[in-house]
């Protein structure tokens, strides 16, 4: 047994410096993607913003003021600076409530993925490393999943559950979690065969050190480059929701829901249609210009070509 | 090639199993009175209850009921509409061609444009236009289409009075569906007028449906042609003299065009996703809206219908999408 611990400490000790130079390889690889960086920039700037908000919004997003109902942005005939990016058919601050939108998309997209990643990463793992049976199971209970369009399978659940923003995270959770399952099952079964794995396994490691410990670094690659995918995806998907009435609830400022406030006005005030959905399509662009630096950066079969 | 679609169709059955299975539990997760639900009756005696119970089969075992509703399910039988008492297979078949119109639109829109695009983006790799294509396919893909619909609608509609802002035609041409097309019913009225008027109203909500299919197609289309064009056999075609047009639109593009038809095939979840939120702006009366509908006046028979129908569209287009691909490419068929 002792001789055992020293052998595993001994790794753990060389990897340390290793980690550090994996990290510049990976700044190194991501660097060299501009619109990824730009990306890293517009995304940091937001979590900037809805960490600030109640510090920089000119006005309370709820505040109504009944004199300036559909007020036009600054810069047009009749704007004022008070309200920059013009109010919304209640006399509310768009700005403003851009502004603490922010919070609920992030919000969104760190809930979404973080339940459809553990969930998903752990299923896989299981289905993987396990196999036989249950992975037949799980993979065909995944096709099923799979079998339906996201926002129809989104829709339909929260139907069942209600319209809110929490069930609409939950539904688009679970819409997305096979694809974790999916890309964790099939790096879990490249590496299970591996030298180091049989190695591990034969030094005595428990199936769950081999799978949480041993397997699952080397398999993170993939499932990061998707976790940036989906975070940009349950944001729109959200959103979408949000704009059928079925995701959050009026009169929270999440970014689709304002969206479907001011459709009936979309020929008379264009600001208030454009400027969300400029902030949405801002957020997801920035999240997939990083998405696909991070997959310069981690996907090892791009790296050296 | 028969072994390999009977394998292809052997693999479906378990998924088409769990589809039924979802879309079945799907009424008996609601919380609530199943005989309100299902058959919107409300305030019934414990007699009348009982006996509504009865009628929809709800007093028996759940795997009997299972069975029941999946022979309902295999012999076309998905129950009627809480709301219009229509079966819900005939609603859904009076609203599916509106949406095959705009989708078939969309995809013509997105192949004209997305392989064109990135076969020359590929060709002229690094050039400004390549860096062109390859930006505005990021900003398609990362497009929320419920604003893209809008704001076109601002712009062709509000502004330049161009484009009809919603709705399949003008009001003033009535001619009885022959086809359920509009496009084709509308010259088979001979009305004047009338097919320009179906057209206009098309194109906003094809570019809407069409715009991520487009991006995705643009950029699949410049990844596969940039692997072929660096294969060996493309290298000696060139060495031999060959014209480069011939390379490209010979030897090249028609191996390119392998995976980019499997993406074409596979934006049909997306186009069935895209639907519902195109359909809702533009009052497309489609399948799109009929679902959101459905869910707003929680017509649930029709939902569970419309989801299982949808789903299974989607399973038999990749079915033939598999099958296609294992007829061009023999080796995927023999492994």
């Amino acid at each position: 047994m002792a001789t055992q611990d020293t052998s595993l400490a001994k790794p753990v000790s060389a990897a340390a410096p290793r980690r550090r130079s994996a990290l510049a390889e990976f700044w190194y690889y991501f660097s060299e993607n501009k619109g990824a960086v730009a990306g890293l920039c517009v995304f940091a700037a937001l979590i900037l913003i809805a960490i600030l908000a109640p510090l920089i919004a000119p006005h309370n997003p709820d505040n109504q003021n009944t004199n300036m109902l559909l007020n036009p942005p600054a810069w047009q005939a009749g704007g004022t600076w008070r309200y920059i990016l013009g109010t919304d058919a209640v006399g509310r601050d768009i700005l403003s409530r851009l502004i603490f939108g922010s919070r609920f998309s992030l919000f969104i997209g760190v809930v979404v993925v973080t339940i459809a990643m553990v969930a998903g990463v752990t299923i896989g793992l299981v289905a993987g490393y396990v196999g036989g049976w249950v992975d037949t199971l799980i993979m065909r209970v995944m096709d099923v999943i799979l079998a339906f369009p996201s926002l129809l399978l989104a829709l339909v659940l929260v139907a069942v559950f209600g319209p809110g923003l929490l069930n609409a995270m939950i539904a688009i959770a679970i819409v997305y979690q096979p694809h974790f399952v999916r890309l964790t099952r099939a790096a879990v079964l490249g590496e299970i065969n591996r030298e180091y794995v049989i190695s591990a396994r034969v030094a005595g490691a428990s199936p769950l050190y081999l799978m949480t410990r041993t397997i699952l670094p080397n398999c993170l690659g993939p499932v990061i480059v998707q976790a940036a995918l989906s975070f940009s995806n349950a944001i729109l998907d959200a959103a979408a929701l949000g704009f059928l009435g079925m995701g959050a609830q009026p009169p929270t400022p999440e970014w689709g829901t304002m969206l479907a406030e001011s459709r009936e006005f979309i020929l008379r005030a264009w600001w208030a249609v454009t400027f969300p959905g400029l902030a949405i399509l801002i957020t997801v662009l920035a999240i997939n210009l990083m998405g696909d630096g991070l997959r310069d950066a981690l996907d090892p079969k791009l790296k050296r070509s | 090639m028969l072994q390999f679609l009977l394998r292809r169709i052997a693999v479906l059955i378990p998924t088409f199993i769990g589809v039924t299975l979802i879309s079945f539990s799907f009424i008996r997760l609601l919380p609530g009175d199943p005989v309100m639900l299902l058959a919107g009756e409300h305030a019934l005696s414990p007699a009348q209850h009982a006996a509504a119970m009865h009628a929809l089969g709800l007093d028996r075992p759940l795997p009997i009921q299972y069975l029941d509703y999946l022979r309902g399910v295999l012999s076309g039988d998905f129950g009627q509409s809480i709301v219009t008492k229509r079966p819900v297979l005939q609603e859904f078949f009076s609203r599916f061609p509106a949406t095959l119109e705009l989708s078939i639109v969309a995809m013509i829109f997105a192949v004209l444009i997305g392989i064109p695009a990135g076969m020359f983006a590929a060709i002229k790799r690094g050039s400004m236009f390549d860096q062109l294509v390859m930006g505005s396919a990021l900003v398609g893909f990362s497009m929320p289409i419920f604003w893209w619909g809008p704001l076109l609608i601002i712009l062709f509609a509000g502004v330049l009075h161009w484009l009809p802002v919603s709705g399949r035609i003008s009001l003033v041409y009535y001619f009885p569906p022959v086809t359920g097309f509009m496009l084709i019913d509308s010259l088979l009225s001979g009305q004047e007028g009338a097919f320009q008027s179906a057209l206009s109203h098309l194109v906003l909500p094809a570019i809407v449906l069409g715009t991520i299919p487009l991006a995705v197609i643009a950029r699949q289309t410049r990844s596969a042609m940039l692997e072929v064009l660096g294969e060996d056999y493309v290298r000696t075609a060139r060495a031999k003299g060959m014209p480069p047009r011939r390379v490209i639109g010979v030897h090249a593009l028609r191996n390119a065009m392998i995976p980019v038809i499997t993406t074409i095939g596979l934006q049909v979840g997306v186009l069935m996703a895209g639907a519902i939120l195109t359909e809702t702006i533009f009052s497309w009366p489609g399948i799109g809206k009929w679902m959101v509908d459905a869910v707003f006046r929680r017509d649930y028979t029709v939902i569970q219908g419309g989801l299982l129908i949808i789903a299974l569209i989607i399973m038999f287009v990749n079915l033939v999408v598999d099958v296609l691909y294992g007829f061009i490419n023999p080796r995927i068929r023999h492994n």
